[in-house]
């Protein structure tokens, strides 16, 4: 059974920031849907239902906080859902929404995700000690410090390749207005030279700590008739396997290689660096950049810092990956992975302004989360999907 | 004995909310004496005010206009339960009810305390007034509670009577809202029973029955299959380190003091790492590949916990080969 | 839409789980439970989904071990709701209705007694005005169950009949933590403990965890000679605010009912964790004198968190299995005082003839 067609018609995001001390969350949750739903022409009461997805609650305070939301996210009245699927969640939220319309339930659904880390403190919400256990938990970025050493062993890469990745993101983010990072003059020598925080993670390596939210309208052919630029969705798909588990593969899990191969086959995809215009690839520490171009079959196993290297991975190089400055240039968690998608849409609708790809038709969207154990990823495109 | 290990967490942390403009101006009110809601687009003065329109969905006060309106300091109940036992942090400490209370001139009640010694001195439609805090910041809980009209003015008084503001002015941005939870965490049978080995200064493992991989500490569910993990397997006190990182940062509620490497230990015998300190050599020298053992605490300093094991150092011996480990990255 | 029924359900409710808030050690024997009634392996299941909660279990990503249940060797095409049970059902049908998948197995769990969950569960009110005050749960459902008395919908002894009823009804319901029913006259002679409500108005602590089966078409058929078909799902939400909304009525539970057929329902099981939300549920669907009502006992006599909502569909759709009903309804909700509904009907056939 063919799934119904579906389109992301409209994307809104919020300006990212440390702290967005004006508004409140669901302020937060506006500003994105509000600008989402403009793109699409739509209004609030159009919208048949509403998709919420955020990454812990503990890191807001507030249990579920859809059910506090409703309201002010115009969801009284209409159905609403909660995703949560660690850091993919983002990405997750969007596939939900998008099978809402591709399963034939709804015609436009409306899908925000958000984080307001300046509510509390990621590094303590992700870190509460666990009885009997070693409280030699770091964050994220203490666990995932060592995955990117055991890549650095087993590619062989040049050790400043991180520092490339980090150099590359933050200038493509001096194009986004939305970002919150617009660090001007980052080269790979200033990224070198900033501060080792997880040992081989450094400052500038890492993604920051942001206010911020995603929204997405996405609809069924019909609505999506009525938009200029449809983003066609090519492929959706969602898989986990476990954070840890005897002689798991860490570093190119599984579940990631899996998820790409699913992927690509149903966009009818056989050379993703050839097919794939632009790439926006959840990549929160930015040794990831090389590691999930190898794991999404963008380079072999081991090569994927050469690319990164070479600059094929800039604006203008052969697969641009994270033109808008990605997760490390702004990563409000929940949203980190929605924005991913979000851009992704926008790169086929040609709406991606001064970081905008030329011509580009096929873009990926991709989150990853937990320990590196769920991941979802789309395609989307500027032409309907055929058959 | 109960079947399964157990210790109380506490959960807490300050939340640092920031408002927007509309609990904003519902906070500046509290702190200045006055409890304020808004008027939405159905006619109805609402309290707290909607952020947002619950019919337009717009923005209260979004379009230029002033939909604030003040409300009295005394209201009708029109609903309130009887609360016999609080719970920590609640408004009041002792017996209390809550009461949903519609301020007079206000369409739709709003929730708080309400003291009053028995349920028997509360019922719907009795009139009440607003108890101020003694200070106020800014906060819901600048209202102390409700307290019966007809009582005597034992605390603040409300309305006209209630002290002027704070020394602070300026509009209300942010509030903080400390939430601290108590739990008691329960580690699984399996892990368990793995605590209670390294209390007796030994490290046992389980072998899957279906897989037949070593897991430390046991599993409920192997990952790979499902399956729980059943037969034990005393482990070796050596192994080798996979991965590492060094941690340089710092962060609340963080139990060691940084830099510290946490290092993935492969102990001989187990098919999985766990982690681990390596202490006794510089950070520097930590490598992969490097051989550790554990090194005990004082058997008096013994618990049901792998804290027993104070670290990992280095046993001096030759660095194992890549290949025994390149399958635990 | 594609004809997709409930093949399989399991439940575990106890009062205090001796075990860890991830539950894994719970869903092991479910999911076995699940694969003995469906003669499926975790292979067959093509598409995962949970529900669970951070605050409840009191840890961020409480949630990722329990895949370790499954066996995730494959990985596997999974999701996850901060939501109960019934929600995680509404993700694995819509996925099926995409066709990508014709299976589902879904769950939920929850260490209720972790915390103190009256208290926990302020953590899920509006967070500026309401949970610096902590309003706990038991507290926002006795001003809804006030305000019915006060308008004269139902009074004391409607509430004691509800849960008399369930008391006795959970005498046959092996999991149910709290059974055994005297009269009404009994439990009205008992002291009042939150005014207006008594301790048996109000659900158990309940620690537990759930499991459903869904499968299309012919897969559902080759699991059971009268699967349960879902021939009606719908949901929708609630403000928050307790004062904006009418407390006496449930506008989402109206609304997910009206967009069904519930002609013909035989039995209902309704997730009504105190006994004058049952009151409450039964008027917004409009369900006739003669229909059952949780003949399980219902959430009344065990509410495990996030497992609740989605038992009242395992309840009910074991009911169509047995013959005993030809259409039955499930109900589930969250949030204060039923703020958040789902309602679906279950058929013998999937026409959802009689």
């Amino acid at each position: 059974m063919a799934k119904t067609p579906a389109a992301v018609i409209g994307v809104g995001q919020t300006h990212h920031r440390a702290r967005r001390d004006d508004v409140s969350m669901a302020g937060l949750c506006r500003e994105a849907m509000d600008r989402a739903l403009e793109d699409a022409g739509l209004t609030l009461d159009e919208v048949d239902a509403i998709v919420v997805g955020k990454a812990p609650d503990l890191f807001e305070g507030v249990m579920m906080p859809e059910l506090f939301l409703a309201e002010a996210l115009g969801a009284a009245g209409k159905p609403l859902l909660r995703v949560h699927t660690a850091g993919s969640v983002g990405g997750s939220t969007a596939i939900v929404a998008s099978s809402l319309v591709q399963a034939g339930v709804h015609q436009t659904v409306l899908t925000v995700a958000y984080e307001k880390q300046s509510e509390s403190n990621a590094m303590w919400a992700l870190s509460v000690p666990v009885p009997f256990n070693m409280p030699v938990h770091a964050g994220a970025g203490g666990y995932f410090a060592p995955h990117v050493r055991s890549y650095i062993r087993r590619s062989g890469a040049p050790t400043h390749i991180g520092a490339v990745v980090a150099a590359k993101d933050r200038t493509n983010a001096l194009k986004n207005p939305y970002a919150h990072l617009h660090n001007e003059g980052t080269t790979v020598e200033s990224v070198l030279a900033s501060q080792m925080l997880w040992d081989p993670i450094r400052y500038d390596e890492t993604c920051p700590s942001s206010d911020g939210a995603c929204a997405l309208v996405i609809a069924a052919e019909d609505v999506a008739a009525r938009s200029a630029d449809p983003a066609w969705i090519h492929g959706t798909v969602m898989r986990s396997e476990a954070t840890t588990a005897a002689e798991r593969d860490q570093v190119n899990p599984q579940a990631s290689r899996d998820a790409a191969a699913y992927l690509w086959k149903q966009a009818g995809i056989t050379s993703p660096i050839d097919e794939i215009d632009a790439a926006e690839i959840y990549v929160p520490f930015s040794w990831f950049e090389p590691m999930w171009l190898e794991s999404l079959g963008f380079a072999a196993e081991g090569e994927g810092w050469k690319l990164t290297e070479a600059g094929e991975t800039a604006m203008d190089g052969r697969i641009p990956v994270n033109c808008s400055g990605g997760v490390l240039s702004s990563n409000p968690i929940g949203a980190s992975g929605m924005l991913r998608f979000g851009e992704a849409a926008l790169q086929v609708r040609g709406r991606a302004g001064e970081h905008q790809v030329d011509g580009a038709r096929r873009a990926l969207g991709h989150a990853y989360g937990g320990g590196s154990q769920f991941f979802a990823m789309w395609v989307v495109g500027s032409e309907k999907p055929t058959g | 004995m109960s079947r399964t290990l157990s210790a109380p967490v506490t959960v807490a942390f300050d939340y640092t909310r920031s408002t927007g403009p509309v609990i904003g101006r519902f906070l500046t009110g509290l702190r200045d004496g006055v409890v304020v809601g808004a008027r939405t687009s159905d006619g109805r003065v609402v309290v707290p005010p909607p952020e947002f329109d619950p019919v337009t969905h717009r923005a209260t006060g979004g379009d230029g206009g002033d939909p604030y309106v003040e409300v009295g300091p005394e209201g009708t109940v029109t609903s309130w339960v009887w609360v016999p036992e609080p719970v920590k942090a609640q408004p009041l400490d002792r017996p209390f009810a809550w009461a949903l209370v519609t301020l007079d001139g206000a369409d739709v009640p709003l929730l708080h305390a309400l003291d009053v010694a028995s349920p028997d001195e509360a019922s719907t439609g009795m009139r009440v007034r607003v108890r101020w805090a003694a200070e106020r910041v800014g906060a819901i809980t600048d209202i102390a509670c409700f307290e019966p009209v007809e009582a005597g003015s034992g605390g603040l008084a409300t309305g006209a009577g209630a002290p002027s503001a704070t020394t602070v002015d300026g509009p209300v941005t942010g509030v903080v809202t400390p939430v601290s939870l108590d739990y008691v965490y329960a580690a699984s049978p399996e892990e368990s029973a793995f605590y209670r080995a390294i209390a007796e200064g030994r490290i046992v493992g389980q072998r899957c029955p279906h897989c037949g991989k070593v897991y430390v500490p046991p599993r409920s569910a192997c990952p790979a299959d499902g399956t729980p993990t059943t037969d034990e397997v005393e482990l070796s006190e050596t192994g080798t380190v996979t991965t590492f990182c060094i941690v340089n940062v710092p962060f609340l509620g963080q139990r060691i003091t940084p830099p510290y490497v946490s290092a993935y230990v492969l102990l001989d015998g187990a098919d999985i790492a766990f982690l681990h300190l390596i202490l006794d050599c510089p950070a520097e020298d930590v490598h992969m590949g490097m051989r550790v053992k554990a090194v005990w605490k004082p058997r008096e300093e013994w618990g049901t916990t792998i804290e027993n094991i104070s670290h990992f150092a280095p046993t001096g011996e030759p660095d194992a080969d890549y290949e025994t480990y390149r399958n635990h990255l | 839409m594609r004809d997709v029924a409930v093949v399989g359900f399991a439940q575990r409710q106890m009062k205090d789980f001796d075990g860890s808030p991830t539950c894994v050690e719970l869903l092991v024997p479910l999911f076995a439970e699940c694969y003995e009634q469906t003669g499926w392996t975790r292979r067959d299941v093509g598409f995962w989904c949970s529900g669970s909660s951070d605050y409840l279990a009191g840890r961020s990503f409480s949630f990722v071990q329990a895949v370790d249940a499954i066996g995730v060797i494959p990985p596997v095409n999974e999701s996850h709701v901060e939501m109960d049970l019934a929600w995680a059902m509404y993700e694995a049908w819509v996925k099926i209705q995409t066709g990508e998948v014709d299976t589902a197995l879904v769950y939920a769990f929850g260490k209720s007694s972790a915390g103190v969950l009256r208290r926990t569960l302020a953590l899920q009110l509006e967070p500026y005005t309401m949970t610096p005050i902590w309003p706990d749960t038991v507290s926002l459902a006795g001003l809804q169950a006030r305000a019915g008395i006060d308008a004269g919908l139902w009074d004391e002894r409607a509430m004691a009949e509800v849960a008399h009823r369930s008391l006795t009804d959970a005498e046959k319901n092996e999991y149910a933590v709290r059974q055994g029913g005297s009269s009404v006259e009994a439990l009205l002679d008992r002291p009042v403990y939150a005014d207006p409500l008594r301790k048996h108005d109000c659900a158990p602590v309940t620690d537990g965890a759930a499991a459903l089966v869904l499968a299309a078409g012919d897969r559902a058929r080759e699991v059971r000679e009268t699967p349960a078909w879902l021939t009606g799902l719908s949901h929708h939400v609630d403000p928050i605010g307790l004062g904006v909304r009418d407390l006496t009525r449930s506008p989402s539970t109206q609304r997910s009912g009206a967009a069904l057929d519930l002609g013909g329902v035989e039995v209902a099981e309704l997730h009504a964790p105190f006994s004058h939300q049952e009151l409450v549920l039964r008027r917004e669907l409009g369900l006739a004198d003669d229909v059952r009502v949780n003949p399980s006992g219902g959430a009344l006599v065990s509410n495990p968190m996030f497992s609740a909502g989605g038992i009242r569909v395992g309840e009910a759709a074991s009911r169509i299995w047995s013959g005993e009903a030809a259409k039955t309804l499930a109900h589930a909700t969250s949030g204060p005082a039923l703020q958040q509904n789902l309602v679906c009907t279950l058929s013998s056939t999937p026409e959802g003839g009689n």
